[in-house]
């Protein structure tokens, strides 16, 4: 290459690194003018062209690294068994497939059982094997529902990613967003620069932090800030304080019912009346008690100021009649004591059992219903259940399966079960769905059986499994895996093609599938003996 | 022969499905469940009966040598999802004893020996006749490449000579249409480089400089081509294959323990056809070899190794192109897991090794390294999204980096560098990638503590 900047060196102050550079930029500048508009030949410039290239190729050096990130804290739980590592592997694999309807075929469906996998090996107490921790974190990024499970198995290495990818960032938000890196509840200093500077997860994973350390001392951090904190994240803080809500937040509450959000006001009320001692809650009662008593009901005839200050909304949903709703949020916010003296002593099954007039028992139960469930009080949640053989219609308290499920969650483990299980017994499985959902996992004998059974007369009724698709798929995940060998006998009985019957032989296959792989899986995780 | 008893992991099972759907069909198969009379050999055999949706339950039954599979299920995909939901399950449980094969299985397993041992018959000499027609074959086929060669020459000169700036506007027709030019003149290799080079004016920044190497490197493979009968006969051989003739000489064979260091497929622009690229590395000999299969449409590549194991077989290297290409001949064994991490280099050395290769095949955009003690540096540090500012491997000791390509050819996508970042959680790891002017592209990576291999995705 002849041209004129280059003749103006001398050949002495050049370099031949620079030389090479300098020549590959002239080069690159000749070919987008084009040789036409410089001297030289097209041919000439490419074979130089080729040189440099290579050259360079040849020739290369590594960069300059750029920052390193830091290095992720150490996790120091258990990597899971080999084996294990291998199902997770497999589970997240098969996690995208698609769930479906109608026929599923006999294989076992991977993607119910993930959560699963994941609940044993937290309790086992493992951490995720590196390798899949970015599988984890989009699997918990789809699925919100194994969002807690996921994270906390992904322990500080998920979060020293989610840190490094924007993608993950759902991470640091929920739960305990900081893992690792809070500061020691005594540490003034470091709580309060936490609490002024944080992130909004690792704020709220310090308030735990603090009150586990000192109830007391929550409120007080709360109160430095409340003021300018955005009416979400003062709904948010309020809410956090429901786990292990005690007296000592009372006055807090109490404060809080003046505040300028209605949210934040109708939380704190709720949060009051589930503290039986609470002002609050002796105030509601008052009310409710004046409205309710042996001699009949009688809603209050207005809302008046205290009761819009203690939470009550004053306008009711459309189709509810306005004192009704208002009785119902009086007698919901009462602590249930309250009802025991007014009733002459009796117990909560005898309460719920008097006649109290048919204008407004309906309302009255729903009402005990969801301050039962509030409250947490088992005696009157079965009370309000009543018999299971009964029709779900005749029962005392609400006819909702919904409202029915929450009560239940307020039984003992083996009432639940029990329960649940006389009315499979007595109505079958087609209104059981939510019930079995509150029931712990694996299912107790008796509700398994149950099922089983409810599932082997439906198939000699002549019904599709479809139709129980959802009970199905519940049992797939929370039958003991003991039932495995009852199932089999189901799941072998000879068949002709096609039919209905050929189909419930392939969804008995696939449950007792589904067991042996639970089975597995829970074996594999179990830490290697000694 | 290897023992029934050293089992591969899931990973290297599901390695082996020709797509996504049938990996998760494999895995949901892999439970347990359907499975009766499953069983193996001593001499590397799997076996098993799978209820399906009809009445007969399907047979599979593996080599675990080939792997080559057999199964009576109506699927035309190789491994089927009954072989890969077998393996897993064997993979995971394993069968037990070594036991007999039930006939059906010991039928083909018998078949499958007897062929293996049969001589290649087919290779009989050719006659003096057809040599001479297959020598004017080639003499005319050399003229018609000779003739595409020279109207290249020309296009890559009128490029020249009007300038690159016009690229931008002028468009990709132009290229596709002296492409398929380069087809006619029966030059595959040109006609693909010829694509490439239409594609880089939309490629974004700095476009021209590359636009210069691929164009220079082009009309260096021209003046190659034209001048081939004079240059030493390895690097004639590198040209003949660039330029897409199939060299005729029987190459270099080498036995020895190749360990799979990475197995991963593209997709031609169009979708039609799977290239799969096998990665090998001769644990005795240290020597690379690429291995590649290709998949017809809708078919995956038939040719599938599980990364980590190591094969005991002879790989024939093809003349040329830095000794790379080559094809798997004779297995002696059934593959089994390696158990170690192989050793590695920094970043320096790999540069040097690709410097070192150009010398053989100044084509190469890439050589096989395995990288020793590096530290991923995800993009978007110190400012910018992850994704927008590259990512780096940095030696651990030092200062020293090799960028790794997020666009262009032979890249990976994001999700095998997390995987990557994941494992090394900021500290040094080891891993097996393509390291060339475009950067490195991970492929493969060692956990800190595991001589087990993580494909990255």
């Amino acid at each position: 290459m002849n041209t004129a900047t280059k003749t103006d060196r001398t050949s002495a102050d050049r370099t031949s690194a620079d030389e090479a550079l300098g020549d590959w930029e002239e080069l690159v500048a000749a070919a987008l003018l084009g040789t036409d508009r410089r001297q030289g030949s097209p041919e000439a410039l490419l074979g130089a062209a080729a040189v440099q290239t290579v050259r360079r190729r040849a020739g290369l050096r590594p960069a300059e690294a750029g920052p390193r990130p830091e290095p992720a804290p150490r996790d120091p739980r258990p990597a899971p068994p080999e084996a294990a590592r291998q199902r997770l592997a497999q589970l997240l694999a098969g996690r995208t497939s698609a769930g479906g309807s109608g026929r599923r075929g006999a294989a076992p469906d991977l993607t119910e059982l993930l959560p699963q996998w994941l609940a044993a090996a937290g309790h086992h107490g493992y951490r995720a094997p590196a390798a899949l921790v970015p599988a984890l974190l989009d699997a918990a990024r789809a699925r919100s529902d194994l969002r807690p499970q996921a994270l906390s198995l992904a322990g500080t290495r998920g979060l020293w990613l989610a840190r490094l990818n924007p993608d993950w960032r759902f991470a640091l938000r929920g739960g305990s967003g900081a893992a690792g890196e809070l500061p020691d509840a005594t540490d003034a200093a470091g709580v309060d620069r936490l609490w002024q500077e944080g992130l909004f997860a690792e704020r709220v994973a310090l308030l735990g932090v603090v009150r586990a350390h000192e109830a007391a001392a929550a409120p007080r951090l709360l109160a430095t800030t409340w003021a300018t904190e955005r009416a979400e994240d003062r709904l948010m803080f309020l809410d956090s304080l429901r786990a292990g809500l005690s007296a000592g937040d009372e006055p807090f509450l109490e404060a809080a019912l003046d505040d300028r959000s209605r949210g934040v006001r109708a939380t704190a009320a709720e949060l009051l009346s589930s503290l039986p001692a609470s002002a609050l809650a002796g105030r509601m009662a008052e009310r409710a008690l004046a409205c309710v008593g042996p001699e009949g009901v009688k809603p209050p005839a207005e809302c008046d100021a205290g009761m819009l200050r203690d939470g009550v909304v004053e306008r009711p949903p459309a189709g509810r009649g306005e004192r009704a709703w208002w009785l119902a949020q009086l007698v919901e916010s009462a602590p249930l004591l309250c009802w025991r003296e007014r009733f002459g002593g009796l117990d909560p099954a005898g309460i719920v059992a008097l006649p109290m007039g048919e204008d407004w028992v309906e309302e009255l139960h729903a009402a005990w219903c969801r301050a039962a469930v509030r409250q947490r009080d088992p005696a009157w949640s079965k009370a309000l259940l009543g018999s299971a053989s009964e029709p779900p219609a005749a029962g005392p308290a609400t006819a909702s399966l919904a409202e029915r499920a929450k009560l239940l969650s307020i039984l003992g483990e083996e009432e639940r079960a029990a329960w649940v299980a006389e009315f499979i017994r007595a109505h079958g499985l087609s209104e059981a769905f939510q019930l079995l959902g509150v029931c712990v996992v694996p299912w107790a004998g008796a509700l398994g059986r149950a099922v089983v059974e409810a599932l082997d007369s439906a198939r000699e009724a002549g019904g599709y499994p479809w139709s129980f698709s959802g009970v199905m798929g519940l049992a797939e995940r929370c039958l003991d895996p003991a039932e495995a060998g009852r199932l089999e006998s189901a799941a072998a009985e000879p068949v002709e093609e096609g039919g209905a019957a050929a189909y419930w032989a392939e969804a008995f296959q696939r449950m007792v599938a589904t067991l042996r792989l639970r089975a597995a899986m829970h074996a594999e995780l179990a830490p290697p003996g000694p | 022969m290897t023992e029934q008893g050293v089992r591969w992991t899931a990973e290297q099972v599901l390695g082996l499905a020709p797509d996504d759907a049938s990996r998760k069909a494999g895995a949901r198969l892999g439970g347990g469940g359907p499975w009766s009379q499953t069983g193996g050999s001593a001499s590397g055999a799997v076996w098993g009966l799978c209820k399906g949706s009809g009445s007969k339950p399907y047979r599979t039954v593996v080599d675990l040598a080939g792997p080559a599979y057999k199964c009576s299920c109506p699927s035309r995909k190789f491994p089927c999802k009954h072989a890969l939901g077998l393996l897993l399950l064997w993979a995971a449980e394993g069968f037990g004893d070594p036991a007999g094969a039930p006939d059906w299985a010991a039928e083909w397993l018998t078949e499958r020996a007897a062929k293996a041992a049969r001589p290649a018959a087919g290779r009989s000499a050719e006659g003096p006749a057809d040599a001479e027609a297959a020598r004017r074959r080639a003499e005319r086929r050399a003229a018609r490449i000779g003739a595409g060669v020279t109207e290249l020459e020309q296009r890559l000169a009128d490029l020249v000579r009007g300038g690159l700036a016009g690229q931008e506007q002028a468009g990709y027709a132009a290229w596709e249409e002296t492409a398929a030019r380069m087809v006619d003149a029966q030059a595959p290799g040109l006609a693909g480089r010829v694509r490439e080079l239409g594609t880089i004016p939309s490629c974004g920044s700095g476009w021209p400089a590359r636009m210069l190497e691929e164009a220079a490197l082009l009309h260096l493979l021209d003046r190659a081509w034209l001048g081939v009968s004079g240059l030493p006969e390895p690097l004639a051989a590198t040209v003949r294959s660039r330029v897409g003739l199939q060299n005729g000489a029987e190459g270099e064979a080498v036995r020895d323990r190749w360990l799979v260091l990475s197995q991963y497929d593209t997709a031609s622009p169009d979708g039609r056809l799977t290239t799969r690229r096998i990665w090998l590395r001769g644990l005795a000999s240290g020597r690379s070899a690429l291995v590649m299969d290709f998949g017809p449409p809708g078919r995956p590549p038939g040719l599938a190794l599980p990364v980590g194991l190591v094969l005991d077989a002879e790989v024939r290297f093809r003349p040329g192109s830095a000794g790379l290409r080559a094809d798997l001949g004779e297995r002696f064994a059934a593959a089994e897991p390696c158990g170690a991490v192989p050793q590695g280099m920094g970043t320096g050395a790999a540069l040097e090794a690709y410097g070192a290769a150009l010398r053989e095949d100044p084509w190469l955009d890439s050589w096989p390294v395995v990288l020793e003690a590096v530290v991923p540096i995800p993009g978007g540090q110190g400012g910018g999204r992850a994704g927008e500012t590259a990512w780096q491997l940095a030696d651990a000791e030092g200062t020293s980096a090799l960028p790794v390509p997020l666009t262009g050819a032979g890249s990976r996508p994001l999700a095998g560098l997390w995987q990557l970042a994941a494992l090394s959680g900021g500290g040094p790891v080891t891993v097996f990638g393509e390291c060339g002017h475009r950067g490195f592209t991970p492929l493969t990576a060692w956990q800190p503590d595991s001589p087990e291999p993580v494909a990255l995705a």
